[in-house]
């Protein structure tokens, strides 16, 4: 509580991968915006401390271009190098090689797709990387499908978060399969975050409320028409739907049951 | 000498080292990673490190993405 007397969440309620403990739930993606100074409002609104990263080759014919890291600062954000535009598990673990050379960071987001259409994991792959990964000493958060069988077979093989999608990435579609992502929930003893899929603020509830530890979102925000608003309706939505999941929902009933008390009636 | 960098074939007068590389083409080593012919250079080991005819270089950065 605090000097008003409103319940706030305590201070502890914090979530922990690969032994880096976080306060915010809130992983944003930098991907999509109209300029890195917009991307970097929207990150500090989200109250995000980890935003995703790509590694991709430097425009050696402008090399004065603006770059990610002036505005949104590594020293600021924890950054989580991701593997988009793999598709395989060499490809993988050749950027995310470069990527820890450019950061020094162990912690890094794996994504091996199928196909360009519908951007889903290709898990098989993705499995195969991560034993890659896993072996060269980095520390893996798996984009995965909502599929329990391949998140188990993941957290098996060592992965250090599993984040299964809501929706196609970008698609803004919420989240489809409740009942997967109750399961995987459930069943994994790493941390669990949805990734791609949010469209709106009710979206990320809605993840939160399932008992995620996180919501990893990057399009919801940056193509909202006001980016900066979105990242704070997202921010409130996330911790709105963490503060549902540990109140505790009342139970659903099939009929009325009057708020006023029938007894006393004049 | 010609080096292929990032993909694309160039011709640059001879070279001590990678870390005069990167100060040719103008960029900050300390926001780039590099790879040479396949093997990641680590940043410590530019100045050490020889550039040679038909090298094929990487130059990579961090970029927005999801």
């Amino acid at each position: 509580m605090d000097d008003i007397g409103t319940p706030t969440l305590s201070a502890a309620d914090t979530w922990t991968v690969a032994g880096r403990t976080f306060t915010s739930r809130l992983i944003v993606g930098t991907g999509k915006y109209k300029d890195y100074a917009t991307n970097a409002a929207a990150a500090e609104a989200a109250g995000a401390e980890i935003v995703t990263v790509a590694i991709r080759r430097v425009n050696l014919s402008d090399p004065s271009q603006p770059m990610l890291v002036d505005h949104v600062k590594p020293d600021r954000f924890t950054f989580l190098p991701n593997t988009a535009g793999c598709f395989t598990g060499e490809d993988a673990v050749r950027t995310l090689r470069l990527a820890r050379e450019a950061g020094g960071w162990n912690l890094v987001k794996l994504e091996v797709l199928s196909n360009t259409k519908h951007l889903l994991p290709d898990m098989e792959e993705t499995l195969r990387a991560l034993k890659l990964l896993i072996a060269d000493g980095f520390e893996v958060m798996v984009y995965c499908s909502d599929d329990p069988v391949y998140a188990l077979k993941l957290e098996e093989a060592g992965a250090a978060a599993i984040m299964p999608l809501g929706a196609p990435i970008g698609s803004g579609r919420g989240i489809q399969n409740m009942l997967n992502l109750g399961l995987i929930i459930e069943q994994s003893k790493v941390p669990v975050l949805v990734d791609a899929g949010v469209g709106t603020a009710s979206d990320a509830a809605v993840a939160m409320e399932l008992g995620c530890d996180a919501v990893l979102m990057n399009t919801a925000i940056a193509e909202a028409r006001d980016p900066i608003l979105m990242a704070s309706a997202m921010r409130h939505a996330v911790i709105a739907g963490r503060e549902a999941f540990l109140a505790g929902r009342m139970p659903k009933r099939m009929y009325a049951d009057p708020s006023s008390p029938l007894a006393g009636l004049i | 000498m010609n080096l292929t960098i990032n993909g694309e074939v160039r011709a640059m007068a001879p070279l001590p080292h990678l870390a005069a590389l990167v100060t040719t083409l103008g960029l900050d080593p300390r926001k780039v990673a590099i790879e040479r012919n396949l093997e990641i250079v680590p940043r410590s080991a530019y100045e050490q490190t020889p550039v040679a005819d038909g090298d094929r270089i990487e130059i990579v950065h961090f970029i927005g993405g999801g």
